[in-house]
């Protein structure tokens, strides 16, 4: 059992990235709530503080889906480096005879997959609750899984620049919070559009971009950030 | 001088004109080492002389060094790639992750790695026989450092850069490590290491960062008591 072969090539440390952190993931089940739990209760509390008016939180809901749906993948991503750094992993990741790249990829993966992906499929029903108009619900799908995933990939520079800082909490807020208005804006513009009527294209179009983008360059500069940290 | 000396002219591992710094304060320089396959380096000084610095350079972890490191005769920067496939580096931290089990931890390794015998077998070659899915928060300082040590049977490099290597395990683990390390050693490995006990390990060579002076002549290579370093230069 202990004779296969290992994974050869590129592929083997995002595979074995990939399944460890899935592993890890699954292991520390109140971890994952927690942005799942905030999303909810922020949302929730809109109505309560602004007002429970129909028309009033249908003009706000995608804005506020969308803000939320931010903070709730900003106060995730502290951990993801966190805990390889603290326990000597992201050394052994470093030295490993593996592309550094896929295995940083496969980490915002797994981190995608554990908080932005949930917070996607929970968006709908929070809208629901905002009293979003039906058009609303697939632009906001489609959007937040786009934008989410932007955001993961660019939340882990931020992450891995102040991994090694004891209190990096805020820092890494103040270094990703600029590079995610962009992403705001075209997701909640493409909520907002798709509910007046209108053609939401162009905003997924952009939004796709960005994501291709964070795609190629994002685990290379959290990788070049990693060795950086690491090398106090 | 014979053949067979000028076969192993090129040293495993060479260290030239290697300083470090730290927070503007020097911790050693001029650091001039030829390391051979075969060699135990147990590098000494005192708290603060920069052993785990010095280790974390030539493991390729940290850049923050001055001075050039070879593998096989090539230096590190370019020849990074293979020398990660043929070193070890086990460091303070364990690298053990503690929601998982000592087996899913090697299993990470191994599929990274490559791995020289089974992942039950390294287990049990440390002592951990019958804890493969034991979680890792379960188990005690001592069982953590021996999942990391189990990496050493593992592991197919022929580098060692073990820094306190012998912290938290028994006596007899103590024993097994050096007879494991005296094994890798008559395989042609190389082994550099820093520990403050005294090892009783016969091939043993030391460098001490703290009275280290550099000589430049070529004659010898400035180790604190070396042995037979006359011999590698002919």
């Amino acid at each position: 059992m202990g004779d296969k072969v290992p994974v050869a090539g590129l592929l083997g440390g995002f595979v074995a990235s990939f399944r460890r952190d899935l592993l890890i993931a699954a292991r520390h089940k109140a971890e994952l709530t927690n942005p799942l739990v905030f999303f909810l209760i922020a949302v929730t509390l809109i109505p309560l503080g602004v007002s429970p008016e129909k028309s009033v939180l249908t003009l706000l809901a995608p804005g506020i889906v969308w803000v939320m749906a931010l903070l709730a993948t900003l106060l995730s991503l502290d951990g993801l480096f966190r805990s390889d750094y603290d326990d000597g992993s992201l050394e052994q990741m470093l030295i490993s005879p593996q592309s550094l790249y896929f295995t940083v990829m496969a980490k915002v993966l797994v981190h995608w997959l554990v908080s932005g992906l949930p917070v996607t499929l929970l968006a709908p029903v929070l809208g629901l609750m905002l009293s979003l108009p039906v058009e609303g619900y697939l632009p906001l799908l489609v959007s937040l899984a786009l934008g989410t995933a932007s955001m993961s990939l660019i939340g882990a520079v931020g992450a891995a620049l102040t991994v090694s800082l004891r209190k990096g909490g805020l820092l890494l807020s103040l270094i990703v919070m600029p590079l995610y208005i962009p992403v705001l804006i075209f997701g909640a513009s493409a909520v907002q559009t798709a509910v007046q009527g209108g053609a939401i294209g162009m905003q997924l179009a952009v939004l796709g971009a960005f994501l291709a983008l964070a795609i190629v360059l994002a685990p290379i500069a959290a990788l070049g950030a990693l060795r950086i940290s690491t090398n106090g | 001088m014979t053949d067979s000396e000028t076969e192993v002219a090129c040293p495993l591992l060479e260290l030239r004109n290697l300083g470090c710094e730290r927070d503007e304060r020097l911790l050693f320089s001029g650091l001039d080492v030829q390391l051979f396959a075969g060699d135990v380096v147990q590098i000494g000084g005192p708290n603060g002389a920069g052993k785990t610095t010095l280790l974390r350079a030539i493991a390729g972890i940290s850049t923050d060094f001055h001075g050039q490191i070879l593998y096989a005769g090539q230096p590190l920067p370019a020849a990074a790639w293979e020398f990660a496939g043929d070193s070890l580096y086990l460091g303070h931290l364990p690298g053990i992750k503690k929601a998982l089990t000592p087996a899913e931890n090697l299993e990470w390794y191994k599929a990274q790695n490559g791995a020289a015998i089974s992942i039950n077998d390294a287990l049990a070659a440390v002592g951990l026989y019958g804890y493969e899915d034991t979680p890792c928060y379960q188990l005690s300082a001592g069982q953590l450092r021996r999942v990391a040590l189990a990496r050493l049977h593992l592991s197919r490099a022929r580098i060692w850069i073990l820094d306190e290597p012998f912290t938290a395990i028994d006596k007899l683990g103590v024993s097994q490590l050096e007879a494991l390390i005296a094994r890798q050693c008559a395989q042609g490995g190389l082994v550099m290491l820093t520990s403050h006990q005294d090892l009783t390990l016969p091939q043993l060579r030391m460098v001490n960062l703290q009275d280290y002076q550099p000589v430049r002549n070529g004659t010898k290579n400035g180790l604190g008591s070396l042995i037979d370093g006359d011999a590698y230069h002919g």
